[in-house]
């Protein structure tokens, strides 16, 4: 007999660490669409994980494989039309519309996954390879590099702070 | 943002996320869980006058009902051992039920319409629970006389045995079931959620 938690208490646990790397590695108009991919792929596999398994870093692949998915689905959306495409996907939410953010938006993608993964999700160097391909070595060097990025984009706790556009 | 700890406390702060946020995307998964068919175990608790209850249902039908004394947690987690841990808070699939709670609660209805899901009894022990529905809203009937009714007259033991496991309480009417001396007996949901429940019955 298996012992795992309710679903939703994996939701509960986890739902905001997800956002946030969804926020961080597709930005704030998709990243609805990649939270609620992985949620449901996660829980459609759910009674076949192990029950031994780290839920977090199970999560966060997922969540790495659907934000390439809805990513791909974007840009498929935006090829064939005018700029009215861009605005007909509107985020439902306010965007982390910080200097950080935005700085984060524009590192190159090994640099912004590694830095969400293990500063947001807090996971290990090895376990974010297995994620992104490449060695621990590598991973490590790219969240290195995208973090010296973030600080020279002089960005700071009060920047973060400012106040932000309503909808 | 001198230290590692500064960056991860700032980058939290940027990629802010608020509770409405979240709350709607959990929405949004229920919603798309439903049609998938992955839910296996909606719940949602409601206020009674016999305190906090959990009310659990499957695709079926109304699988578990719970008193606070059960301990909701340890319910949750052995439908998840028992049933299946695809389970979500999902109010909407429970709102029959709710409604007709609400109405017995204050003494419009004398009888559940929902559809049961009888799973988590078996045996016996279901067989008895079944039976229950035969003693009437406002009536009661001793272990003894269950027993008779459920075809093993000598076996009033197992009878409380099964009321006292009862997965689905106030909808499946154990607390109709006293001592053959005129006295309550033992409830799941404690002898003061029995009282409340027969006082009511009686007086409607």
């Amino acid at each position: 007999m298996s012992s795992k938690l309710p679903f939703e208490t994996i939701v509960e646990v986890h739902g905001p660490t997800v956002l946030r790397v969804c926020l961080a590695v597709v930005g704030g108009s998709d990243a609805d669409d990649a939270w609620s991919e992985t949620f449901l792929s996660a829980m459609k596999a759910y009674p076949s994980l192990p029950d031994d398994a780290n839920v977090e870093a199970w999560l966060v692949t997922i969540a790495h494989r659907r934000a390439i998915d809805v990513g791909r689905a974007r840009s498929r959306r935006a090829v064939p039309t005018d700029s009215i495409a861009e605005h007909d996907h509107q985020p439902d939410h306010v965007e982390p519309d910080t200097d950080l953010a935005t700085a984060l938006a524009a590192l190159p993608d090994k640099q912004r996954q590694s830095v969400a993964y293990h500063y947001l999700a807090g996971l290990p160097y090895a376990e974010i390879a297995s994620i992104l391909g490449g060695t621990p070595a590598s991973a490590r060097r790219a969240a290195a590099d995208g973090i010296a990025t973030l600080r020279r984009s002089d960005v700071g706790p009060h920047d973060s702070l400012t106040e932000r556009s309503t909808r | 943002m001198n230290t590692e700890t500064d960056l991860t406390d700032t980058l939290h702060q940027a990629l802010a996320v608020d509770p409405d946020h979240l709350s709607r995307l959990h929405h949004r998964l229920t919603a798309a869980a439903e049609t998938e068919r992955l839910l296996d175990v909606a719940y949602r608790t409601i206020d009674s006058p016999v305190g906090n209850l959990l009310l659990a249902a499957t695709e079926i039908g109304l699988v578990r009902v719970a008193y606070a004394l059960e301990d909701h947690d340890r319910v949750l987690q052995d439908l998840a051992d028992r049933i299946s841990p695809r389970i979500l808070r999902h109010p909407a699939r429970l709102d029959g039920v709710a409604r007709e709670l609400d109405e017995y609660f204050v003494g419009r209805r004398h009888a559940f319409a929902v559809t049961l899901d009888w799973q988590l009894s078996t045996g016996f022990r279901s067989t008895v629970l079944q039976h229950l529905a035969e003693i009437e809203y406002g009536h009661t009937a001793s272990y003894a006389a269950v027993a008779r009714l459920s075809g093993r007259p000598n076996a009033f033991r197992a009878v409380g045995t099964a009321c006292s496991t009862n997965p689905l309480p106030v909808v499946v009417p154990c607390h109709r079931v006293v001592k053959s001396d005129g006295t309550m007996g033992g409830y799941l949901g404690g002898l003061e959620a029995k009282s409340t429940l027969l006082q009511l019955e009686a007086a409607a």
